[in-house]
Parts: structure tokens; C-alpha cells; sequence
């Protein structure tokens, strides 16, 4: 299997472009970085590629109609619009403080969402 | 009316209010801070991303998370806060200042004051000061106003979004709006580089498959009561190539092209504007041309990043604190002026003592390079920078140790920063 990709590094503002070949499910070859971050990065790019996701719910507060929300740690891309489609649907009670948790574990994939702002009551 | 008494005054609670006055309360000043909105924070709040406090705080946070631990500090201190008061006026009195404040339910505030910090952020520049040709129909706004709008209204600016200009705010709504169900179908960019950072280009735009069009311009706007459409076309040799123009079937243009401090009030109390930054000129202490006034944060020189931010506001307040007890160190200040490819530094004076830090734009974009630190004819600081760029500035700490034995005094005499 190969499949050369051309992905821009963002571990650090250089931004080296990166020629990614996979060569299987875990293993791919990375050329064209300046250095060991780039390969780490075109390896999970290539093989896991996750994002943190920030996004707003809407709050029965009357103040702070909205409250902003993220995901602890990265998710894998292909759940993103699923997590998004469940947060988009969600009628929230306030009070509730920054850090709490909304969703935990999210699909079993180790990541919560957890608010980002307080909003008092 | 009631009048209060204070130190010093600090006008806008975001990012550099907050931390500015921090620094002078804890240092014994009697401070107050005064912020149009309800609440403080400023542009933090509606930044709901991730990718502040790197530096600070060493974790990405979220703008709201920045903001509320500021939140969090001011509540602890013994400053007082008045919200929902807008500045409008800051008027000399010989020894000290008075600032007018209005508020909705108080009315007229006034604050006798030694010391005032100018914190108001900064404002996005809209389409009067860029000029696309075409009708004026409706939906057309900033990014940043249309951030506002989705982050803390929960409104959703239309459908189908072309953006103008690559600067980070656009991108960052590219990706928000995408992630709302709308289409954005490209970014419009005049040069030949994105002017946002590469992160938020792969982030925001290549995640997405949204085209990036650089070295393009919306040439018309077209749509009576709402935008239909704009026209776009690329730049050849710098001028628009008709024959290569393209249509965007859009119901809505957000402008991503740049923001400019808010300056108003400072302009009105006399303070001297260096074009350059569209900020105040300030000296080595962070004053302005007005003895007593003071600057920091977005109100000075437009940041990227949050952290730079509250460092150079804990400065200021440093300085205001020793203004206020009259131990500023009163030595000859040189002038610091931008060199070679260059856009600007600052402070923009620099006095011989420890740890002095600078900030600076650069005008190029660059990978290794070097910035030079000239004091006259000689040569003090060398230091290799992997990667410039216009959207990323740069900061440099003067030692002490960089400096000449004797520092020879002279108006002439001035420090040089330059990139190669
Ligand atoms: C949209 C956007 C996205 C950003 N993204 C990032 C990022 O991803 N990472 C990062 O590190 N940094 C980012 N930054 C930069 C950083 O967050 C800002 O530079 C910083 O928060 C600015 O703080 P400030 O206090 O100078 O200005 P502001 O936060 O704008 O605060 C100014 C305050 O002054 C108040 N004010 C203004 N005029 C008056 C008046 N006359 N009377 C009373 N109050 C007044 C305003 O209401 C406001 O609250 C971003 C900036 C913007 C604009
Ligand atoms: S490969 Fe190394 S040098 Fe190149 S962008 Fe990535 S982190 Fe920076």
C-alpha cells in the first residue's frame, strides 16, 4: 500500500511540507521535515488524526444565552460531526461552572466535553 | 454626581485591564477599572477556541478560560470594578486627571485620578476602510462582530460565506461556521500569503476543503437587499485580470481584513498616535506623549497572542505604580526605531536598565532569520529566528550585559532593530 500525501506541519511556525507515504495501518514514512516533531506529527496525521472541538450550547440563562464547551483532550476526526450534531441538541440548566464535565467519556473514546465558562444561576 | 478618588484608572477590563491593574493592586495602588460591558473579558469571551495561555500558563485554554482566571484574580484583590460604564472623556487638571465615565443606571461618573491606563482593545476594520465596489446590500460584517454574534447570541449570520482576507479571525469563523452546517466557499486574500497563522490554515480551511484564494480581490458585490453574489479575481502583477474573474454565489461576506486600536478616547486627551501601529507612541515606562497616561494590550499594538498581552500589561503597571510614587527611574530615554524590514518596535524608547523587553513586527516572511539590535554604530544583539512572518510577532529582552561600558549620550543616539 502507498499513498504519498503532502501535509503542511503545524508542530512549530516553519511549517515544513511534508511528503507522507503510509506503508500500513501503523506504519508510515515521512519526508521533507526539518525535524523529529514533523515525523511524530505526519505519523498521527496520517494514521489518527484528531482535533480539539469547541462549540457553544444553549443555557436557559438569560444573561449568557450560550455557554462554549470543548473536548479535553483531541478527538479523532470522524466523530467530530456526530459530537457536534448531540451538542447542537442539548438545552443546558444553569447554574454551572467552568470545568464541569457535559459529556463524559464520549463513545468510549477517553474524551470529555466539559464547559468552558462559568454561568451563574 | 459622584466623584472617586484614585491612583490610577484603568479604562477596558479585558486581557491588559485586568492584568495591568492586578500588578498595581497588589503593589498598594488604589485602582479601578472600568469596562463598557457587563462583564469583563473582553474579545476572550467570544474566542471560545482553544490555543491562549500556551506561554502563561503552559496548557491551551479556550478564551473564556483565560479570561475567567483573570476573572478569578480581579475578584480577589481590592480593586474596584465598574462595569456597564462606558469612558468618554479624559480631561487634564494640571495635577491628575478626570475621567468621565457614563453608565446606564448610574449616569455620570466621575474619577480624580494621578495615573490612567489606556486598556480598550482594539476594533476590526470594516468595509468603508478597504472599499469594494458594488451595492450596499445587507450581510455584510466582520468577522469578529459575526463571532460575537454565533458564540454568545447563538445567531447564525446566513448560509453560504465568503470570506474576505486570511487574517485569524476568518479563519477561525470558517471553521465555527462550517461546523454550524453552513458552506463557506473560500477565503478572498489580496497577497500573495495567508496573513493568519499556518496552524489555522490547515485547521480551518484544509480540514475543510475550503480554497484559500490568494493574490485574488472581491472586485464587486452584487445583490439589492441581501448580498447574491461576489466577483471574484485573481491579481496578475498586482492588477486585477478581469478575464480570470469568477463568481460566488454567497448570501453573506464576512470581513477578515485587520484590526486597528481604539483610539478615540486617546486622540481626544491629545495622546500622540504613531501610524505604524495605529497605538499610542509610549516611552520606556509605557507613557504616552501625556505625562501621567499610560498604554498596553490591543490599544497599543494589535497582539496574536493573549499571553504577550498580560506580560506587557504587568509591565505597564509596574511603571504606573512607580509613576504614581514618584520613583520612576529618571534617566535619558533614547528612541528606539524599526530598521531594515522592520514594521515597528515597541516601546519605542528604551532606557539603560535590566531585563528591558521589546516587541516587534516584522515585514517579511522569512525562514532563518536574524534579528539585528544596533546601538549607534555597533552591533549588541544577534539572535537567529527560525521563522518570521508578518502575523507572528517577535519579542527581545535587552540585557544589561549587551550594552556598551558607557552608554555615550546624545540625541542621536538611538537603537536600531532590524531582520535579515
Ligand atoms: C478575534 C480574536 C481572536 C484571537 N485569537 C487568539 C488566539 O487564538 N490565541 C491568542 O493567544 N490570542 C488571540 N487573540 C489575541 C488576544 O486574545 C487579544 O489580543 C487580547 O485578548 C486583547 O486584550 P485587550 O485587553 O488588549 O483587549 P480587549 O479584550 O478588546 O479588551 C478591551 C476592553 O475595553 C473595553 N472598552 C473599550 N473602550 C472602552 C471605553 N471607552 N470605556 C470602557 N471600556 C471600554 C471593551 O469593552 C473591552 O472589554 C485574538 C484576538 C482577537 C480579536
Ligand atoms: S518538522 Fe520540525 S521544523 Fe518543520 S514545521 Fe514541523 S516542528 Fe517545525
Amino acid at each position: 500500500m502507498s499513498d504519498k500525501n503532502e501535509i503542511i506541519c503545524i508542530s512549530c511556525p516553519i511549517g515544513c511540507r511534508l511528503q507522507v507515504t503510509k506503508l500500513s495501518e501503523e506504519a508510515v514514512k515521512v519526508e521533507g521535515n526539518r525535524c523529529n516533531r514533523g515525523e511524530a506529527y505526519g505519523r498521527e496525521e496520517t494514521l489518527r488524526p484528531k482535533r480539539t472541538v469547541t462549540a457553544c450550547v444553549r443555557t436557559n440563562s438569560r444573561k449568557i444565552a450560550y455557554a462554549p464547551v470543548k473536548t479535553d483532550k483531541p478527538l479523532l476526526k470522524e466523530y467530530i460531526n456526530e459530537l457536534l450534531k448531540i451538542l447542537y441538541t442539548l438545552d443546558i440548566e444553569v447554574p454551572l461552572r467552568r470545568g464541569e464535565i457535559l459529556i463524559h467519556n464520549f463513545k468510549g473514546l477517553d474524551v470529555d466535553v466539559v464547559f468552558t465558562r462559568t454561568v451563574p444561576g | 454626581m459622584k466623584t472617586n478618588v484614585y491612583d490610577a484608572v484603568v479604562i477596558g477590563g479585558g486581557a491588559a485591564g485586568m492584568a495591568c491593574a492586578c500588578e498595581m493592586d497588589s503593589s498598594g495602588l488604589k485602582v479601578a477599572i472600568v469596562e463598557r460591558e457587563e462583564t469583563l473579558g473582553g474579545i476572550l469571551l467570544q474566542c471560545i477556541h482553544n490555543g491562549f495561555g500556551l506561554h502563561r500558563f503552559k496548557e491551551e485554554l479556550t478564551g473564556p478560560e483565560y479570561a475567567e482566571r483573570y476573572i478569578e484574580k480581579v475578584e480577589n484583590t481590592s480593586l474596584d470594578v465598574f462595569l456597564s460604564t462606558t469612558v468618554v472623556n479624559i480631561a487634564n487638571e494640571g495635577e491628575g486627571y478626570c475621567v468621565t465615565g457614563y453608565s446606564g443606571s448610574e449616569g455620570v461618573l466621575l474619577f480624580k485620578t494621578e495615573a490612567v491606563v489606556l486598556a480598550m482593545g482594539c476594533r476590526e476594520r470594516n468595509r468603508g476602510n478597504i472599499g469594494i465596489p458594488g451595492t450596499r446590500p445587507s450581510g455584510i460584517l466582520t468577522a469578529g462582530l459575526a463571532q460575537r454574534l454565533i458564540n454568545m447570541d447563538g445567531l447564525v449570520p446566513g448560509r453560504r460565506i465568503v470570506i474576505a482576507g486570511s487574517g485569524d479571525i476568518g479563519l477561525i469563523m470558517a471553521r465555527r461556521l462550517t461546523w454550524t452546517g453552513c458552506e463557506v466557499l473560500g477565503v478572498v486574500e489580496i497577497l500573495p500569503y495567508a496573513s493568519g497563522i499556518t496552524r489555522n490554515i490547515v485547521q480551518c480551511l484544509k480540514d475543510f476543503d475550503i480554497p484559500l484564494y490568494l493574490s485574488h480581490i472581491i472586485s464587486r458585490i452584487e445583490g439589492k437587499d441581501r448580498v447574491e453574489s461576489v466577483q471574484v479575481t485573481p491579481l496578475q502583477d498586482g492588477k486585477p485580470d478581469i478575464s480570470g474573474s469568477f463568481p460566488l454565489e454567497c448570501d453573506t461576506i464576512l470581513l477578515s481584513v485587520g484590526l486597528i486600536p481604539e483610539n478615540e478616547l486617546s486622540r481626544k486627551a491629545s495622546v500622540k498616535i504613531n501610524h505604524e501601529t495605529g497605538g499610542a507612541y509610549v516611552d520606556a515606562h509605557y507613557m504616552t506623549s501625556q505625562k501621567g497616561i499610560f498604554a498596553c494590550g490591543n490599544v497599543l499594538h494589535v497582539h496574536d497572542i493573549v499571553d504577550f498581552v498580560s506580560e506587557e500589561s504587568v509591565t505597564c503597571g509596574r511603571y504606573v505604580h512607580q509613576y504614581v510614587k514618584h520613583s520612576l527611574l529618571d534617566a535619558a530615554q533614547y528612541n528606539v526605531t524599526p530598521g531594515a524590514n522592520v514594521k515597528y518596535v515597541i516601546p519605542n524608547s528604551f532606557i539603560r536598565e535590566a531585563g528591558r523587553k521589546f516587541y516587534l513586527r516584522s515585514l517579511i516572511v522569512k525562514n532563518d532569520a536574524e534579528l539585528k539590535v544596533m546601538l549607534g554604530e555597533q552591533t549588541i544583539i544577534k539572535k537567529k529566528l527560525r521563522h518570521v512572518q508578518p502575523s507572528e510577532m517577535i519579542s527581545f529582552v535587552l540585557d544589561n550585559e549587551a550594552f556598551p561600558a558607557s552608554l555615550p549620550i546624545g540625541d542621536r543616539m538611538a537603537l536600531e532593530v532590524s531582520i535579515h
